[in-house]
């Protein structure tokens, strides 16, 4: 039991329509939450294609943790952490590359890329065998992949992967729908965008349908984008709770409205016929022109991938009030001429300098500076409260500017932060 | 890269120019810094490395003439949030060098350091800055620009002024 729940219950700082606070500044509330969310739920590390190869690796993070990344020979997927099981060096120094070994540069211990302990200098210092039995790399206990995704859980039971994606599992089908492949390429690199803010800020930010006309207005109105009317109060668009703190800002209305193949994207099918016909090929023209009508998800998967379209973000806390928002640009493996726009397009939208996320990313550092101040102490998510409902899956719903997403993520933060008290 | 001979004229007007351009940036001069740039430019920020391939990989920036006159356009709404109020910024700029002549384009190269004050606090940026420069009737004009921040291979605060 941490100090939070020994001064205040998380039923008195999460209520259903505000939150303290304190949650977004107070470091104890930072630590319980290390424990309790990121050291115990499923949270994404990578991506397949981001290790192609056998013995490639990579390293990631689970929260502030490093995690190495690696595929060993027989293809299967690693996450392993980064201290040498001797006296705590760092044993891979690369931020990526292809090796069936990582050597200890302090006394030359030598771990194979699944983890285990090949050997060290000067053998007749130890006892032999066991020693080395023992002293593999830290992994991460569960390990499940889905649709390419790699996920991990610092907890050695618990829900599976898909218990914890649950509906919102569909969001990564229709992602990976929109690759004539089948499959997707991530690995275009991700920008690292840092901020001095929460990271509840950005989970919360990422499925608010009420802020892209204020926030990007700037950008709206010289790039004559379509985006705002897709969040505004006519909008059909609807705000979903998928569930276990996963939410969404389901388009799908608007763009079935609409009628235009590939009008998610603001382009035609004539701008991209290699990738429409591949399209065509892999799913019949009907199928096809369903999925270029529905275009590509819009969901935060709780509590750290969000999925926006041609965009993949990752959110990694490193402290109470620093956050790294990681980008990169969705590519459907084998479609170049869609790829090179979605790259473009991307690299436009997002990271330090992007037409959007510049500022997006000045919104969550004032609320952090913000929230700060002693009065209100509340911070208010009713919004649409009046007008929620329920849709023919059973998911709670709301209008595309409502908060039905927040109160989502934060009914879910606090059974997670209840459970682990 | 070995010297070429040394032309003083064309070195102090590759250093005006390189100076002028930092200043119209820390004073957020926008159309003036607009003009400075040809009509097919190309301005780039790559991430990640220096040595990357901008059309296969993410970029921090890389604009073409259109989006560079849409990145301006968004700073001058008033509403691009990251940049209003405007950062304060005072930036350093050295080691000008003539690294290549080939008639038609100059490649210059130049080192700066950059203190940007926001509310955030205050943060420095470093790096090297490669331009291409074309003389014109109107003087030189940037046909490429190419920033290597020393850090681009790791998290990074927002970059909204013009850098
Ligand atoms: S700390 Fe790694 S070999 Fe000693
Ligand atoms: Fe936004």
């Amino acid at each position: 039991m941490s100090t939070v729940d020994a001064t205040i219950g998380w039923d008195r700082l999460i209520e259903h329509d505000r939150v303290h606070g304190s949650l977004y500044t107070d470091p104890a509330v930072y630590e319980a939450e290390l424990e309790r969310i990121w050291y115990r739920t499923w949270v994404f590390v990578g991506h397949v294609s981001e290790v192609p190869e056998p013995n490639d690796y990579v390293v990631k993070s689970i929260g502030p943790q490093p995690v190495i990344m690696s595929r060993d020979k027989q293809g299967e997927i690693h996450l392993l952490l980064n201290r040498c099981t001797h006296r705590a060096n760092l044993v891979c120094d690369a931020a990526r590359g292809n090796s069936s070994a990582f050597r200890c540069p302090y006394h030359g211990w030598t771990f194979s890329n699944t983890g285990r302990l090949l050997g060290y200098p000067f053998n007749s210092g130890y006892d032999g065998r066991e020693a080395k039995r023992e002293l593999g790399l830290g992994r991460v206990p569960r390990v499940e992949i889905y649709r390419g995704f790699v996920f991990g859980s610092f907890a050695d039971d618990g829900p599976t992967l898909l218990e914890h994606l649950g509906d919102a599992r569909e969001a990564l089908d229709r992602l990976v729908a929109l690759s004539p492949s089948g499959e997707l390429d991530l690995s275009a690199g991700w920008l690292q965008h840092k901020v001095k803010a929460n990271w509840k800020m950005l989970v919360e930010n990422e499925t608010d349908g009420y802020h892209p006309q204020f926030v990007h207005s700037s950008i709206f109105s010289v790039a004559k984008s379509g985006i705002g009317d897709l969040y505004g109060e006519e909008s059909t668009a609807l705000s979903r709770d998928l569930g276990n703190g996963h939410t969404e800002n389901d388009l799908r209305p608007e763009f079935r409205r609409i009628d235009q193949p590939l009008g998610w994207f603001g382009t035609t099918p004539d701008r991209v016929p290699g990738y429409v016909a591949q399209l065509e090929a892999a799913n019949g023209a009907e199928k096809a022109r369903e999925l270029m009508i529905d275009g590509s998800p819009h969901v935060m998967l709780f509590p750290n991938l969000f999925i926006a379209e041609i965009q993949l973000f990752v959110i990694q806390p490193l402290a109470v009030d620093e956050t790294v928002q990681h980008v990169t640009a969705v590519q459907y493996k084998g479609s170049p001429d869609m790829n090179r726009r979605m790259l473009q397009q991307t690299i436009g939208s997002v990271g330090p300098a992007g037409f959007l996320l510049a500022d997006d990313s000045e919104m969550y550092e004032r609320n952090q500076r913000g929230v700060h101040a002693r009065s209100p102490e509340w911070v208010v998510l009713k919004r649409g409260t009046h007008r929620e409902r329920l849709d023919e899956n059973g998911h709670v719903v709301g209008d595309a500017t409502d908060e039905v997403p927040q109160r989502a993520i934060w009914k879910h933060y606090r059974s997670l932060m209840e459970a682990g008290s | 890269m070995s010297a070429l001979p040394l032309n003083l004229d064309r070195l102090l007007e590759v250093q005006q120019f390189v100076y002028r351009e930092a200043r119209l940036q820390d004073e957020h001069d926008y159309d003036g810094w607009e003009a400075l740039w040809a009509d097919d430019a190309t301005y780039w920020v790559p991430a990640n490395g220096d040595a990357i391939d901008p059309t296969r990989e993410m970029s921090i920036i890389f604009d073409n003439r259109s989006r560079i006159a849409t990145r301006v356009k968004q700073l001058k709404t008033g509403k691009r949030h990251a940049q209003a109020p405007p950062s304060r910024t005072r930036r350093v700029v050295s080691n000008v060098e003539l690294l290549a002549d080939d008639g038609e384009e100059l490649l210059v190269g130049a080192n700066f350091a950059v203190y940007e004050s926001r509310e955030r606090g205050l943060t420095v940026w470093a790096g090297r800055s490669t331009y291409r420069l074309r003389p014109t009737g109107d003087g030189l004009l940037m046909a490429y620009k190419k920033v290597e921040l020393v850090d681009n291979d790791r998290a990074i605060y927002t970059l909204a002024f013009l850098i």
